[in-house]
């Protein structure tokens, strides 16, 4: 295909609208006087929301305009603009809670290593060649670890931004590694010609090399979408990082990570390919499978005994991934409702964890708590807020009229398809375990009685619709909105 | 039937929604406002749900007709009652020519139709729709709805609330109760489960409500999560069937008009899954690489008794008494009177209707735990000390009758559990706003420390009567109409039905189920004449309950609104048995029997 620079730019357009907010962001920040700081902040949300808008108007691609750009380097389909589409939306409410949480909402920096971290993430989301999936993970995860020690006088913010690096970095190198052996043994680098290659006959004796390059890389996205048993960092770092940052990476890394893994298996090691007689998608399917089965059951057993917000929802983020995984393993057998399920999964869940650390931020700037204990009487104390947050909960929960219940459904749906009923039975008996713990919070807040009960929290008005329009948006995609966005998820499978 | 101008099945879901949401926009001080638009929400589903039944009332004798002429067509006798056609008979009995008779009948008693795609990529359609079987089912979840807003008149705290949340329940509870789809049905179903999850927890009865609340909630939803993997793997082996060797019906169907034109092969619509129980798609042996399991047999026990659960089935009934005796009065109301008829309902309607192989397997070893609801659940209330634990119990061993009746797999047994599943919403509505009125004033509900509360609340007292007769099956009162038919089925059902047990055969066992019943209702007798004695005639103690008056007429209105159908149903049961018997011969016809 000849290079033609105009029609190669839409694949990177949200990129370089990425790298652009970056700047002005960082201008921004050196001439603003220390009062006017707060400006940024809105700045950058709004400037991520109009990106999202235009990557969903202008930039999406058709039948005609798919495939690989930029010397092959980027995939531009639909799947690819999907989870975009979730990143930037993630990062421009992150960007819009963190306006109201002390010690983060006048630093430009925040805004600018939120956007830095963003442009990684879309990366992800349409790499198709080794080095810049190195590059994009790189990009995304290194600006996290800076985040998460953004509290420098806070020693827990601190240890978590050290134990997520440590961790992290042994985790990119374990892929790393993963990626080498992939490079070594095809000499390419194009995830597209490297699953040329390996379903060639030169390929055709030994399975073991691709079976150990598979099991790294699979590590390596354990890691990222911490699951089970990759997740030790989850817990610490969720609980010791900011809130808004928690709520980002539990969000927008984790949706870029599941569409790189599916890219990989599906593009790399796809359904039908045999090496040595051996079937190669059984061995990842397999692997997935286990994978969701541990990290649904250990996340949420260990999210019982849970006594702090950010805890309970990091172990609950496990099992989360945990579900998600479900949908990765039934790749093989049913590839279009597999991807769709996990892309309405994964942009359903956007909405609702970003609810949940919403809530949880506006209760913590008022209150300075952020155990479950500390939830008691919320609903006497501001109601919305906790109709807000329960809803959120009702979401991750599975229960309808929320979003979560479609997306479980559609993970389930896929998982019978593929003939893992097994799977589905350990997934909804895992979602009443689940349910047993958001329900206890629900319950502290309309229930119990706290020792404060007659001051009422506050909630700017800005904060106040961005939780509200998130509470609709997590109400809306479980009902009416359902069926647009899971057809645009199924385009998504189609494309690849 | 002809189209009426208006989606009146999609109001009478909307509306409660709608009002919930308008009540949390309401200042929180205004609860007269609150409680007006909770009421007049209340009366408009009642009103829309009254006119969907007796609309539906006035065409059941065309509809029956209409469904002889099916049978006689398909040339089966519509009185013969014969089960053995399919019990042990090898699969795919049905005969070429009447494949889609059971399907048929199905599809033309449904009335009042709306059907809107919704995910048709994975064939799920908001589909709603009423027939024979689910017409009364509306019509007392009408009723409990205004006599639960009217009993909770009184709550003080967060109103606002407590009504939004008493709304949204009852909407998930129409929902499941109007759904064709069974997505559809599935989704309002956990709906349901999270407001009666707050209404109890927030509003119960201080010492137990956490406990049995969660308790509650996690029992239904480990059945109801169960059967919806059931269902799903049930949707993709009917798919299956309808891509390989059922293509023809399929196509014939859709000539037909039984299946719309848009239908896909995928589709959770209940039509479409009768359409392939009734071809044998569930019934193919060697499911799962096992020889001689089918689809149906296998599945079946987990979506029946994922149901049941909600329905009280024995073992696991645990849930309820906890949680009616911790639920306020209005909840008590509705999960005893409304929620526990829809586990019986979705359990008819997804595990028999839709497995009716499974269901002539496992039906009659079920039939004992129907029995051990019965009989058990009448003792233990005997034995009861606390007037709402008694009540709470004896609806287990009522709703026992109702799986009893079921289990004949016959036309009168399961009208009969019908009748009873009404039959029994109203009188147990009845009995909780008894409780609740009575407890409201004396502030206690321990059963021997009450006495002559008759003198001082006379209405209660009688209402607490009726109630009472109806519970042990007097004739005139419904509870007659309801039980007899289910006896009187299982008199059948028992020279039909065998079961063998290793090298046991057992034959004519429904006749001593049925006789071990009988003799439960005694106990039933005992235990109604034992507290109303106690509770409401004797001496009454002025020192003892300084505050205990007369009813208002709010109350009063709720105690006649309930009260009424027990005894108009008991004098006039042609109000309601043809229709469910019209509701339930689809279903008597994919069994193989009529």
């Amino acid at each position: 295909m000849p290079f033609d620079f105009l029609q190669s730019l839409p694949s990177i357009a949200p990129e370089v609208g990425l790298m652009i907010m970056a700047v002005v962001v960082l201008f921004l920040d050196m001439y603003l006087a220390e009062s006017q700081r707060r400006g940024i902040a809105y700045v950058a949300g709004i400037g991520l929301l109009a990106i999202a808008a235009l990557t969903f108007f202008a930039w999406a691609p058709t039948a005609d305009t798919q495939g690989l750009y930029w010397g092959g380097t980027i995939r531009f389909d639909t799947l690819a603009h999907l989870f975009k589409i979730i990143v930037l939306i993630a990062a421009a409410i992150t960007c819009m809670i963190a306006v109201d949480t002390r010690g983060i909402a006048r630093q430009g920096e925040f805004y600018l290593l939120i956007i830095v971290s963003t442009l990684g993430a879309t990366l992800m989301c349409g790499a198709a060649d080794l080095v810049v999936v190195f590059l994009a993970l790189e990009t995304t995860t290194i600006p996290l670890y800076v985040l998460a020690a953004f509290k420098r006088d806070d020693k827990r913010s601190v240890e978590s931004g050290m134990k997520y690096f440590l961790f992290g970095s042994f985790a990119s190198a374990i892929m790393l590694y993963g990626l080498s052996l992939l490079y070594g043994f095809s000499g390419q680098t194009n995830l597209y010609d490297i699953a040329t290659f390996l379903g060639t006959d030169a390929f055709s004796t030994n399975a073991a090399p691709v079976l150990i390059a598979i099991a790294l890389i699979v590590a390596g996205f354990g890691f990222k979408i911490s699951a089970a048993p990759f997740h030790f960092w989850t817990p610490d770092v969720y609980e010791g990082a900011p809130t808004p940052v928690t709520a980002f990476l539990s969000v927008a890394s984790k949706a870029a990570s599941f569409a790189l893994m599916v890219r990989f298996f599906t593009a790399v090691f796809p359904t039908d390919l045999v090496i040595d007689g051996q079937l190669i998608s059984g061995f990842w399917t397999q692997l997935a499978a286990v994978l969701a089965l541990l990290s649904m059951t250990f996340g949420n057993l260990v999210a019982l005994a849970q006594k702090n917000v950010k805890r309970l929802l990091a172990y609950s983020s496990i099992a989360q991934a945990g579900y998600t995984l479900m949908g990765v393993a039934a790749l093989t057998s049913s590839a279009d409702i597999g991807v769709a399920s996990i892309a309405f999964y994964m942009f359903m869940y956007t909405f609702t964890n970003l609810l949940a650390f919403g809530v949880l931020i506006y209760f913590t700037e008022a209150t300075g708590g952020e155990n479950i204990r500390d939830l008691a009487g919320l609903s006497r104390r501001n109601p919305m807020l906790a109709l807000a947050m329960t809803i959120a909960l009702l979401s991750l929960a599975g229960i309808p009229p929320a979003a979560g219940f479609f997306g479980k459904f559609f993970l389930f749906q896929a998982a019978v398809n593929a003939n893992l009923t097994w799977l589905a039975i350990a997934g909804v008996l895992n979602a009443i375990v689940a349910l047993y713990y958001y329900l206890v919070v629900i319950k502290v807040m309309y229930v119990d009685h706290g020792e404060f009960e007659e001051m009422a929290i506050p909630v700017s008005r800005p904060g106040g619709w961005l939780l509200a329009g998130a509470a609709l948006a997590v109400i809306l995609l479980g009902t009416v909105l359902a069926t647009p966005l899971f057809d645009w998820a199924t385009r998504g499978a189609a494309g690849l | 039937m002809e189209a009426i101008g208006f989606p009146v099945l999609s109001l009478i879901i909307f509306i409660p929604i709608v009002a919930a949401v308008i009540i949390l926009f309401l200042p929180r001080e205004g609860t007269d406002l609150i409680r007006g638009v909770a009421i007049t929400a209340a009366a408009a589903m009642f009103a829309l749900s009254l006119f969907v039944y007796l609309n539906y009332n006035a065409s059941v004798a065309d509809i029956a007709a209409a469904q002889s002429s099916l049978l006689a067509q398909a040339g089966r006798d519509s009185e013969i009652v014969d089960l053995n056609l399919r019990v042990g008979a090898e699969s795919s009995t049905v005969l070429v020519g009447q494949e889609m008779t059971a399907t048929q009948m199905f599809h033309d008693g449904l009335a009042f139709e709306e059907r809107v795609e919704w995910l048709p990529q994975l064939g799920i359609s908001y589909h709603v729709g009423v027939d024979g079987m689910n017409a009364p089912m509306v019509l007392l979840t009408g009723m409990v709805a205004v006599a639960g807003v009217l009993v909770s008149w009184k709550v003080s705290d967060r109103t606002r609330e407590f009504m939004a949340f008493f709304l949204l329940l009852v909407a998930g509870v129409y929902g499941v109760f109007l759904a064709i789809d069974m997505f559809l049905l599935f989704f309002f179903y956990e709906l349901a489960i999270f407001p009666m999850y707050l209404l109890i927890a927030t509003w119960g009865w201080v010492p137990l409500r956490e406990y049995a609340a969660m308790k509650l909630t996690l029992y239904i939803l480990i059945g109801s999560v169960v059967a919806l993997v059931g269902v799903i793997a049930m949707v993709i082996v009917a798919n299956q069937f309808f891509l390989g060797t059922g293509a023809g019906i399929f196509q014939t169907a859709q000539t037909a008009g039984i299946l719309p034109e848009s239908a896909t092969e995928f589709s959770f619509s209940m039509t479409h899954l009768t359409l392939a129980a009734e071809n044998g798609a569930f019934d193919v042996s060697g499911y799962a690489g096992v020889d001689g399991l089918t689809f149906g047999r296998l599945w079946f026990p987990f979506i029946f008794i994922g149901f049941a659960v909600l329905a009280g089935l024995f073992p696991f009934h645990n849930w309820s008494p906890d949680g009616h005796v911790a639920a306020p009065t209005a909840v008590s109301m509705i999960h005893a009177g409304v929620l526990m008829k829809l586990g019986a309902y979705a359990a008819l309607r997804a595990g028999v209707q839709l497995l009716p192989d499974g269901a002539q397997v496992h039906l009659p070893w079920i039939v004992f735990l129907t029995l051990m609801n019965v009989v058990y659940g009448a003792f233990i209330a005997f034995r009861q000390r606390d007037f709402k634990y008694l009540i709470g119990f004896s609806s287990v061993s009522h709703m026992g009758l109702v799986a009893m009746g079921i289990s004949t797999m016959n036309l009168t047994g399961m009208t009969g559990a019908g009748l009873q599943m009404f039959s029994h919403g109203a009188m147990t509505a009845l009995f909780f706003g008894c409780v609740g009125m009575v407890y409201d004033r004396a502030h206690t509900r321990d059963i021997p420390s009450l006495g002559g509360f008759m003198k001082v609340m006379p209405w209660v007292g009688v209402a607490f009567i009726i109630g009472g007769l109806t519970s042990m099956g007097m004739p005139g009162f419904s509870g007659f109409i309801a039980e007899f038919p289910i006896f009187q089925g299982m008199w059948r059902a028992s020279e039909q039905i065998a079961l063998d047990i290793g090298p046991l055969h057992l034959t004519n066992y429904y006749a001593v189920i049925v006789i071990i019943s009988a003799l439960a209702i005694i106990i039933t007798a005992a235990y109604v004449l034992r507290v109303t004695g106690q509770v409401f005639f004797g001496e009454f103690d002025r020192a003892k309950f300084p505050d205990v008056g007369d009813i208002t007429v709010r109350e009063r209105f709720v105690l006649l609104f309930l009260g009424t159908p027990l005894v108009l149903l008991g004098m006039a049961p042609f109000i309601m048995a043809p229709m469910l018997e019209s509701g339930m011969r689809p279903v008597l016809a994919l069994l193989g029997g009529m």
